[in-house]
């Protein structure tokens, strides 16, 4: 008895360290989002602003160009998902499911393909892109991103788990494959698409990398980018660039907790279903 | 409705692994036919070839005299019900019985009427709204079944629908079933490895082996009358007994074996005098024994003393278990007689219920 207690304590412990660790800068960033810029670097830290003020956040609207970027943002991050969702299901399905010649050499090179560091790509897709006079567009940003290897692995050993007898069941009452994947499988899939969303929606909107590269005006540009833009060589006005932070981050919690349980039984989707 | 003929009907994977070898089988128009056999003897895979949802190796499968193998399983007019259900999640049990005629583009209406008069059948208007998880495995495999009816299909094929059950559930479920049959006048397959299952539900058992269709006839002609030793010992529980030895003539012909000597009946002399001093394999059944001291049979085999290693008192009967030479028998008694561990009976054999086999190829003599 006494040592599940003290296991528990320790378990506990490890928690309460484990979210001190990670919510900590995200509580200090907020603090400094809400201070006046002289009051960052008061010694001692303070967490609790003397002064607590919104002109960050306001300015953040009036003096950036903080619509564009989020309307930016909101474009791509939403074409991705979108494009993500669809064609990860379809082809996970078609790799679960499906027979044709050459399924498993294909998908081997799917999987080989996420050995290669990304960091590795950027020049290659950013030749090919400019080479088709994409650099500094929409689709420039967005199409190395439409469609992700991961993806697919996720959506593929989904529907693998799903019995073949309701597949069966479907080809008997006269299901197309086609419509077996949209009309019996995407909708018990619930579970996987909203990770895959939810995964999608997330590293697009916080994609920076390929954005800084193939973007050279500042009204292509999305949040991440923009606010990296508000630091310089000289001085960083640190309450603006966390408000701005926080902004940015809204709309990935609100979706997380929206959609969590969604979310954890996606992706440890191994259980089989009915 | 509709008579179903295997012809010939082969299933190879990858150009040399037979699974189902030539199987002949006709399945007579509103038969309810049972596919049976131990587990990996090919009965799901032949049900699945009918269904269409296996490719056909070699053969012809016929429909009512058409022949489907090329045809995909919606265009061969056949339903099926599935041992896990299959029952579609994210649909009502309305939805999931009507899906496959919205798909046939059936008149909403027409859904609707078959879809109730299914669920009237089954006992499932209560439930219609009602989502798959909701329910019972009782209740799933209802409307499993009820999808099947409202196609109207020419064939009902069943993949050992009733192995999810419970064993109370599963005996109520085999009489709705029956009962269902007589009602639709319909040609069913049915598969499944319960001996029992085949034996109370079936018109007619298909008895299968590693791919092979060792019998098919109607049931009581399996368990009187098989064909050899598999499906002696298959159908029927407890199983039939086996014992190898030899017949002899010493005058008249004897069996000797496994420490048990009779004389051979007269009337089958004439078949087993071909096998004199070969190796045989004698069957007889657990009811086919008797006390030769208290039970008054006509032709009973002469008397062979045995020891009763246990008994197993189950009411109206009783089982009795012994060995002889190192194998084991059974003897089922419903004479009202007590049998103690340990005693020392006489047997005798009823003689117009030994089945004679060869013993290599398990094929009835006599």
């Amino acid at each position: 008895m006494r040592e599940i207690k003290l296991s528990k304590i320790l378990f506990w412990l490890l928690l309460v360290v484990m979210t001190a660790f990670y919510m900590g800068p995200f509580l200090f960033s907020l603090s400094i989002s809400f201070n006046a810029e002289q009051d960052v670097f008061q010694w001692p830290i303070k967490l609790l602003p003397e002064k607590w003020t919104l002109n960050n956040y306001l300015h953040v609207w009036q003096d950036l160009p903080f619509s564009t970027w989020l309307t930016n943002s909101l474009i791509i991050t939403v074409v991705q998902t979108l494009t993500n969702v669809f064609f990860a299901s379809l082809a996970g399905f078609a790799f679960a499911r499906l027979n044709f010649p050459g399924k498993n050499l294909i998908f081997s090179i799917f999987m080989a393909s996420l050995m290669i560091p990304g960091i590795i790509l950027l020049v290659p897709k950013f030749i090919v892109l400019n080479e088709m006079n994409l650099i500094n567009t929409y689709a420039g940003i967005m199409l190395p991103g439409l469609i992700t290897v991961v993806n697919i692995f996720l959506m593929k050993q989904f529907f693998e788990t799903i019995p073949k007898d309701l597949e069966e069941a479907a080809l008997i009452d006269g299901c197309s494959y086609f419509r077996i994947f949209w009309q019996i499988f995407l909708p018990v899939s619930k579970p996987a698409l909203a990770a895959v969303a939810i995964y999608t929606f997330q590293g697009s909107w916080n994609e920076f990398m390929w954005t800084v590269i193939v973007t050279t005006t500042s009204d292509m540009f999305t949040l991440p980018v923009g606010m990296n833009f508000l630091k310089n060589e000289f001085q960083v006005n640190w309450p603006l660039l966390m408000s701005g932070t926080i902004l940015i981050s809204l709309p990935t919690l609100i979706i997380f907790l929206v959609f969590q349980r969604y979310f954890v039984e996606g992706v440890a989707s191994s259980g089989s279903k009915e | 409705m509709a008579k179903v003929e295997l012809k010939n009907i082969r299933k190879t994977y990858d150009g040399d692994v037979t699974v189902i070898k030539d199987a002949n089988v006709t399945i007579e128009d509103k038969e309810f036919a049972v596919l049976v056999g131990p587990s990996g003897c090919g009965k799901s895979t032949l049900l699945r070839m009918v269904a269409g949802l296996e490719d056909i190796s070699g053969g012809d499968l016929m429909i009512d005299g058409e022949r489907v193998n090329d045809l995909s399983p919606k265009d061969r007019n056949i339903s099926m019900v599935f041992q896990n259900y299959a029952l579609y999640p994210h649909m009502t049990v309305f939805d999931n019985m009507a899906f496959g005629l919205k798909l046939q583009k059936t008149p909403k209406k027409e859904i609707k009427e078959r879809v109730e008069e299914a669920a009237e059948i089954l006992g499932l208007t209560e439930l219609l709204q009602r989502r798959p998880k909701a329910m019972s495995g009782g209740q799933r495999q209802r409307v499993a079944i009820g999808r099947s009816i409202v196609r109207k299909p020419k064939v009902f094929l069943f993949d050992e629908p009733l192995s999810n059950l419970d064993a109370k559930l599963r005996v109520q479920m085999r009489m709705e079933i029956k009962r269902l049959h007589k009602k639709l006048n319909a040609t069913m397959i049915y598969v499944t490895h319960d001996q029992i299952e085949a034996m109370t539900m079936g018109s007619k058992i298909v008895v299968l082996k590693s791919g092979d269709v060792m019998q098919a006839d109607q049931p009581m002609t399996l368990y009187n009358d098989p064909a050899n030793q598999f499906v002696g010992s298959f159908i029927g529980s407890p199983s039939m007994n086996f014992a190898t030895g030899k017949v002899v003539k010493n005058g008249r012909q004897y069996f000797e074996g496994q420490g048990l000597k009779f004389s051979i009946p007269e009337n089958i002399e004439e078949k087993t005098a071909q096998f004199l001093d070969q190796e045989i394999t004698l069957g007889f059944r657990p009811e086919s024994i008797y006390n030769h001291d208290y039970e008054d049979k006509a032709q009973l085999t002469e008397k062979n003393e045995i020891e009763i290693d246990v008994t197993e008192p189950i009411g109206a009967e009783t089982f009795i278990y012994f060995h002889s030479a190192g194998k084991e028998f059974c003897m089922r008694s419903s004479s009202g007689l007590s049998y103690q561990n340990n005693q020392k009976i006489n047997i005798g054999l009823d003689a117009k219920k030994l089945y004679f086999f060869d013993t290599k190829t398990g094929k009835r003599l006599a």
